[in-house]
Order: structure tokens, then C-alpha cells, then sequence
């Protein structure tokens, strides 16, 4: 095959063109007009901040606020998908009542704003599950223990840790609607030959599903299953909302703090854009490397 | 042998799919050994008729008796007779994520609860007798139709069942492969298998059968023996459904 040759054609100057000059109206109205300040040097200290007296570096909030946006996304996707395969399931089952429930699930969810999920999943869920559970206390006890580095290395401030658990709840059940779906079409593109074969050696019910279905079907849908990772840690930002200490929430304390609007948001969308484009171009290698069988 | 009780028995079995009445007042047994090849048009209820001694299809009406046991609501008296029952398909439906060896284990392992080591052992005497041990770490789907087949066949052999269903097991091959496949059910057959087999290969069910089941519109027409059931079957149905056939 013929390698595309990377030529300019006189569209593309144009387009460039374009584009230059529409960045250079945005700059010279927020720095002519808003008579903004910039102060792009402040903001790796926002990052990572050396401490002279300990002679180390800390991370600072915008990274604080990066590692448990990634901290929600790994614990949430797992258990996400957990939910999502037992929905999943769930819409593919013979029995009527189960279906109906599984599906109700999925339209409620997909018919409400995100954001207002997300406030009844916290106020009526895992508010209740943690007061129930206790979690206030019993993370408070952690966070007053000598050795607790391993904990923190999970869970980031133990002192928050039930804000952390909420977060991580609500974003599951939020995007375990969308993974049940994805499983769904797995589920049922396994060929109803299988399930006969698997059935036809005696296998019960819940050997055919774990042994012969959901191993094909998971493996079909691991494309959209990594978009859908991607999704999630997008929409982990509207977590911000029931002050889930992640990336967005941390950028609007330093905004708050610091009035740098431009610049904190401008970084932290790029901490998101590297983060959810690292993930895609990663998946995009898997997905080639895997084995096809 | 003749007088000795039958290991599948059928009594006034109907289904329906829908509107559609599939089997119609089905009356049949198979004795112990025996080995019966079923044949008839197309759509005439051939696999409905087998897949109801498993229980793949689940009947209407009337009562299946498979090795003692009556098929009801009863799913753990369906699983046990499953294991006793093998079934092999046109459409060969090995698992294409397990290598040709997990394929024959997963039953004996998860169903059978044998050790692993064991089961193997008993994979790989298996392949051996359907002609392919040294395929047994390859997927499915780097095999031909022939040997997928017969990987099937010993998949099946793996439960250890004391009856083989086949539907039409060399349908869906080349021409070429036909011979392999039927060579090996040859092979079972002589072991003194209970066999029942759905096929149109007249050749081996003149070497092999003790029985001919002849099916039409749902209904069993024809049961004889073979000498007589291609020599001078009773029905005019069954003569020019042969003449169909044999003509080729
Ligand atoms: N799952 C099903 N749903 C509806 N109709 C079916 C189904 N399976 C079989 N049939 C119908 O039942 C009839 C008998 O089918 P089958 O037993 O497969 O015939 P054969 O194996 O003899 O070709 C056919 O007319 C077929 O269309
Ligand atoms: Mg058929």
C-alpha cells in the first residue's frame, strides 16, 4: 500500500489560519478586556509543591485531586462492572419479573440528568449505607493510628474516607446502567449453540454463564467496556458536586482560592485529556495485541 | 437383547412452537445397545424429536422416560440425565475459547467434579480414540470441520454417557471430512453404544443401525429394520423420500 503523503494543501493554511486567529480574539479579550493576569508560573506549585523544612516534594492539590479522581475511577470500574454483569444478566433472564426490574433500572437512569442521579443516589444510598455501616467512626479511628501509609496509599486522606466510598459508590451505580448494556449484547452474542453444548453435559445454570457465556461475551465487548471506562472517568467530575475530594472539586478550591480561573481550568482539563487519551491509545494497543480466539 | 427394557421411552408426545405443532403423538423407545437412525424431510421434527430426550426442547404433552428417569419440571432430574446423555450437533458448537483439551475437561471437571489430572487422562484417551490426540492444545478454531467434529463427538464421550444423540453430525462438512466422522461413529457404534442418530447417510445407517425411524410432518411414519426399511419400506412417503435421497 501506498504510504498517504503528508502534504499541505492551501485549505489547511486557511484552517490554521483560522484557528490562530480565533485563539488570539479569546487571549486579547480576556487579557485586553477582563484585564486578566496571567499567572501560568504559580501553577506547578499547584502541582507538586517542595516543602523546605521536610526537603521533599508533596503533592499539591490540582495532583491530589488527579490521583483520587484515578483512585474512584479503579475502584468504581470494578465494582461497576460487577453490578453491570449482574444487570446484565439480569436483562437476558427467562424470568419475566427480573427482566422487568433490570430494564426499569436502566431507562430510570437513562432518563434522568446525570446530576440529579447523582444527588439521589448519595442522599438516599450511600449516605444511608455509610451511617448504617458506620463508616464515620471507624475511618476516624484509622486516621488516628501511627502506621497508616498503606491505607492512605489506597484510600488518599483517611479522614475522608467516607467520601471517598460515596463517590465511588454513586458513579458505579450511575455507570453499571450503561455497563449492564454492554454486557446485555455480550451476553447475547454468544451463540445459543453454546449454551445448548454447555447444557447438553449437564452444566448447571451458573457454570454455563461463568464458564461458556460470559467469558466470550465479556471478551467480545471489551472495546465498548474500555470506552466506558473512559466515560467514567469523565463523569467523575460530577462527583465534585457532593464534595468528592477529586480533580474537578480540587480545581474549584483553587480557583476559590487563588482566582487563577484560566489557568487551573485550562490545566486541569489537560490532566483529564492526558489521562483519558493515555487510557484510549493504551486500550487501542491491547486490543491489538490480544489473542483472537 | 430384544426383550430387555428400553433406555428411552416416548410416549404420546406432542410440542408446539407457537401455533405450530412440531411433534405430533411421537411413540418410540430405544432398548439398551440399540442403535436407531432417524431420517426424513426437512422440517419434519427430526431434531425436535431428539433435542426433547434431553431436554433441549422441553415437551408438551406425553411422557419421556431416559434411563429410569421421567423428564419433568424437575431441572437436577433433567442434569442427570443430561450426563448420561451426549449430544453431538451439525453445527459441531465447541467452545471457541478453550483449547481442545479444556473442551473435553470442563465437563468431567465441573459436572463430574473429577481431578484435573484425571480428567486429562480421560481427555486424552478420548482424542485418541476419535483420531487426534495431537490436537489437543490447539483452539478450536485452528481445526478443520472434520476434526472440530470429532472433538464434539469426544467431548461428549468425555461424561461417559450411556447414550449418544447425533443431529445430522455430518451436515454441515465438506465432503471430503464426511468420512472421518462417520468412521468414528462407526468405531462407537461397535463399542455397543446406545445410539441415536439423525443423519441422511443411507451408507452408514446400513452398516450401523438396528432400527430406521422414518419422520414426516411431525409424526413418526416408519419404524423397521433396515434390510427391509430400504429394500421395501412399507410407506409411500418413506419409498420416495429413499428415492430422494439415493438417487444422488
Ligand atoms: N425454536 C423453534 N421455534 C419455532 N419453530 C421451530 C423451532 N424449532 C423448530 N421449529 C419448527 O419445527 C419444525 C421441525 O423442525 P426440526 O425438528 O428442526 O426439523 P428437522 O430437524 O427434521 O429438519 C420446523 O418446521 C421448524 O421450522
Ligand atoms: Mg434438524
Amino acid at each position: 500500500m501506498r504510504q498517504k503523503r503528508f502534504k499541505l494543501h492551501w485549505l489547511d493554511y486557511v484552517i490554521a489560519a483560522v484557528v490562530i486567529a480565533f485563539a488570539a480574539v479569546i487571549w486579547f479579550r480576556i487579557s485586553g478586556a477582563l484585564n486578566y493576569k496571567w499567572q501560568w508560573d504559580r501553577i506547578p506549585n499547584y502541582i507538586l509543591r517542595w516543602d523546605a523544612d521536610d526537603g521533599r516534594w508533596y503533592a499539591n492539590l490540582l495532583l491530589q485531586g488527579l490521583i483520587n479522581t484515578i483512585r474512584i475511577a479503579l475502584y468504581s470500574s470494578v465494582l461497576a462492572l460487577v453490578l453491570g454483569t449482574v444487570l446484565g444478566i439480569a436483562r437476558t433472564a427467562n424470568n419475566l419479573a427480573i427482566r422487568m426490574l433490570a430494564r426499569t433500572y436502566l431507562e430510570v437512569l437513562r432518563n434522568i440528568p446525570p446530576v440529579v442521579v447523582v444527588f439521589i443516589f448519595f442522599f438516599f444510598l450511600s449516605e444511608q449505607l455509610i451511617s448504617a455501616l458506620n463508616m464515620e467512626s471507624w475511618a476516624r479511628g484509622i486516621a488516628r493510628q501511627d502506621d497508616i501509609a498503606v491505607w492512605e496509599f489506597f484510600f488518599g486522606d483517611m479522614r475522608r474516607f467516607p467520601s471517598l466510598i460515596s463517590g465511588v459508590i454513586v458513579l458505579a451505580l450511575f455507570e453499571s446502567a450503561f455497563v449492564g448494556e454492554i454486557v446485555r449484547a455480550g451476553i447475547q452474542s454468544v451463540g445459543r449453540g453454546q449454551r445448548e453444548a454447555a447444557r447438553s453435559i449437564g452444566m448447571t445454570w451458573v457454570d454455563e454463564m461463568r464458564f461458556i457465556v460470559l467469558p466470550q461475551a465479556l471478551r467480545r465487548v471489551l472495546p465498548p467496556m474500555s470506552n466506558q471506562f473512559i466515560s467514567l472517568v469523565k463523569d467523575s467530575s460530577i462527583i465534585s458536586l457532593i464534595s468528592v475530594q477529586e480533580l474537578t472539586y480540587k480545581t474549584v478550591e483553587l480557583v476559590a482560592s487563588t482566582r487563577m480561573i484560566f489557568e487551573a481550568w485550562i490545566t486541569t482539563a489537560c490532566l483529564y485529556f492526558i489521562l483519558c487519551f493515555g487510557l484510549s491509545l493504551l486500550f487501542r494497543r491491547l486490543e491489538t495485541s490480544a489473542p483472537k480466539h | 437383547m430384544s426383550d430387555s427394557k428400553p433406555i428411552i421411552e416416548l410416549r404420546h408426545v406432542d410440542k408446539s412452537f407457537g401455533p405450530f405443532q412440531a411433534l405430533t403423538d411421537i411413540n418410540f423407545s430405544v432398548r439398551p445397545g440399540e442403535r436407531v437412525v432417524v431420517c426424513g424431510p426437512s422440517g419434519s421434527g427430526k431434531s425436535t424429536m431428539i433435542r426433547c430426550i434431553n431436554q433441549l426442547e422441553t415437551h408438551d404433552a406425553g411422557s419421556i422416560t431416559v434411563d429410569g428417569i421421567e423428564l419433568g419440571d424437575d431441572t437436577s432430574d433433567i442434569r442427570a440425565v443430561r450426563q448420561e446423555v451426549g449430544m453431538v450437533f451439525q453445527q459441531f458448537n465447541l467452545f471457541p475459547h478453550l483449547t481442545v483439551l479444556e473442551n473435553l475437561t470442563i465437563g468431567p471437571i465441573r459436572v463430574r467434579k473429577m481431578g484435573k489430572a484425571a480428567a486429562e487422562a480421560l481427555a486424552r484417551n478420548y482424542l485418541e480414540r476419535v483420531h487426534i490426540p495431537e490436537q489437543a492444545d490447539k483452539y478450536p478454531s485452528q481445526l478443520s470441520g472434520g476434526q472440530q467434529q470429532r472433538v464434539a463427538i469426544a467431548r461428549s464421550l468425555c461424561m461417559e454417557p450411556r447414550i449418544m444423540l447425533f443431529d445430522e453430525p455430518t451436515s454441515a462438512l465438506d465432503p471430503e471430512m464426511i468420512g472421518e466422522v462417520l468412521e468414528v461413529m462407526v468405531e462407537l457404534a461397535n463399542t455397543g453404544m446406545t445410539m441415536v442418530c439423525v443423519t441422511h447417510e443411507m451408507g452408514f445407517a446400513r452398516r450401523v443401525a438396528d432400527t430406521m425411524v422414518f419422520m414426516e410432518g411431525g409424526r413418526i411414519v416408519e419404524v423397521a429394520p433396515p434390510e427391509e426399511f430400504f429394500t421395501n419400506p412399507k410407506s409411500n412417503r418413506a419409498r420416495m423420500f429413499l428415492d430422494q435421497i439415493l438417487e444422488h
